[in-house]
């Protein structure tokens, strides 16, 4: 399985803050790759530098064997890279229908399988077509960020938190939703919630203080009690 | 009913006139947080540049057309190469926007002389029509009309195009829309040339309605214009046109009845709701 993404000593600085000090990850095709780590550690930094939002001022990032970390934000989504961000970024005041026309690139024949497919997934979007996306509930407005991400032919979509502030029932909902994305996408996730995240994810990185201290398997992390009391905090 | 039909008329016209220029602003404010200062001085270059024109072709439409396209040619270069280095900084933006006004200013004074110059409508469009023993001056009627036509495009462009979703979007959201594989910046710059085109059209077509143009014309009016965008909610374009005819109806009615206050209750309208609802009556980025 060959790499799609990856990040060599990546340094990030927002400001006169030296956010990111050394992150390196290789995300390899369809697989799932979620990125653990205590609050502030640096995983959402992690995937807006690979955005280009917070460009890394060290280190590359190549994403099929191509430098992109000097590309411009909507240059580098075009490359294929979808993005959940963690506040969902929906447009409040647009409707469903028009967050996801905002969204799609094209509007092929593919483009439209895709919209059914997602639509079938999540049928709550269906129901508030019409609706504004600032209406939605938390669960929803993290249904319609995923839809968005997928509705293009993007081969990996980075998805920032999408349990966060959400019911169990609902996060469950999202979770089994990333579970048959899987089979289509390659993903990386920044999670919290180790149970989800140990459940949908193949592999795994710790991030502490801005810098990748542990990577393996999400079996082998599952196993190993003394890195997950170590950097997760979990008992 | 004579008098209160043709100070209403008027209001509309000059509230017509405030929207073209306040509309541009609202939109530039919205999406790109840039307080544009400069925007008066887009407003009497299509004032000078589409009266030059017609005065040379003799076709007033002509005059119209090149004034718009005055203005979004200035508004091109005013974005990329003025308002470009400076986004995301205010303090910056309102010293060389109003660095700006000044040289657009004193080059019409340049070009065309320091003096004001005349303007009269074309022939189709002098005299008024009588309804009902109401005269109704026939130019504002054109303006009105033109102010109406131009909210309904722009209306157009903005709910049924993919442009005008992605403006929208921009506005509520700039960082998403790049994430969705958007080039905010080549939006930026189309919002720019629409507002410039639109501030353009507005001073053409004031021209004729006020019967002389002058260099400081943009500056008088960009501040009735800033009245209201602060009144209509920064960033919300229909709240605009609302606000412009309001001031624009206000400024009529306040300048025959009391004269010394027309202004002054504008400024005086613009602190209330400041006070009241500082998101503006009509809510901002809408």
């Amino acid at each position: 399985m060959s790499e799609l993404l990856q990040l060599k000593d990546i340094e990030t600085h927002i400001g006169q803050y030296h956010i990111l000090q050394g992150v390196s990850l290789e995300v390899k095709r369809g697989e799932v790759t979620v990125l653990l780590g205590r609050n502030g550690a640096g995983k959402t930094t992690t995937l807006r530098t690979i955005m280009g939002f917070t460009p890394a001022s060290k280190g590359s990032v190549i994403f099929k064997g191509e430098s992109i970390h000097t590309l411009a934000p909507y240059t580098i989504a075009n490359k294929g890279i979808g993005f959940v961000p963690e506040d969902q970024g929906i447009f409040s005041g647009l409707t469903v229908e028009e967050n996801m026309k905002v969204a799609m690139q094209k509007e092929n024949t593919e483009t439209l399988k895709r919209m059914d497919w997602i639509l079938e997934l999540f049928p709550d979007l269906k129901k508030f077509w019409k609706k504004p996306g600032g209406l939605l509930s938390g669960g929803q407005k993290q249904m319609l960020a995923i839809a968005r991400a997928y509705i293009n032919e993007n081969e990996l979509l980075l998805i920032d938190e999408p349990s966060k502030g959400l019911a169990p029932i609902v996060v469950e909902k999202v979770m089994e939703s990333i579970t048959q994305m899987k089979e289509q996408r390659t993903i990386v996730l920044v999670e919290q919630n180790f149970m989800m995240a140990s459940t949908i994810g193949d592999r795994y990185y710790i991030i502490d203080d801005g810098q990748t201290v542990s990577h393996g398997t999400m079996q082998e992390l599952k196993e190993n009690e003394e890195k997950k009391r170590k950097y997760l905090g979990i008992a | 009913m004579d008098l209160f039909l043709n100070l209403a008329l008027n209001g509309l016209a000059t509230g017509m006139l405030i929207f073209l220029l306040a509309a541009g602003l609202t939109l530039i404010f919205g999406l790109m947080d840039v307080l544009n200062f400069a925007h008066g001085g887009l407003f009497a270059w299509g004032a000078y540049s589409g009266l030059w024109i017609y005065g040379k072709t003799g076709s007033f439409l002509i005059g119209i057309a090149g004034a718009i396209l005055t203005g979004f040619l200035l508004g091109i270069i005013t974005e990329k190469w003025i308002i470009k280095p400076v986004y995301g900084n205010h303090v910056q933006q309102i010293l060389i926007t109003l660095g700006l006004m000044l040289v657009l200013s004193e080059m019409l004074k340049v070009i065309w002389g320091p003096n004001q110059i005349t303007a009269t409508p074309p022939d189709y469009l002098k005299g008024s029509w009588e309804l009902g023993g109401v005269i109704i001056i026939k130019y504002r009627v054109f303006i009105i009309l033109a102010g109406l036509l131009i909210y309904t495009c722009v209306q157009f462009l903005l709910k049924k195009t993919k442009i005008g979703l992605v403006v929208r979007a921009g506005v509520m959201n700039k960082e998403m829309v790049q994430a969705l594989g958007i080039n905010i910046q080549k939006v930026f710059m189309f919002v720019f040339m629409i507002g410039a085109g639109m501030a353009a059209l507005g001073g053409v077509l004031l021209g004729p309605y006020s019967g002389v143009i002058h260099a400081g014309m943009g500056m008088e009016f960009a501040i009735l214009a800033f009245i209201v965008v602060v009144i209509g909610g920064m960033g919300n374009f229909s709240g605009s046109i609302l606000a412009a005819i309001l001031v624009g109806l206000s400024g009529s009615f306040m300048a025959y009845y009391v004269p010394d206050l027309s202004l002054a209750v504008n400024m005086l309208l613009m602190a209330v709701v400041l006070i009241i609802r500082p998101q503006g009556l009509f809510g901002a980025k809408g």
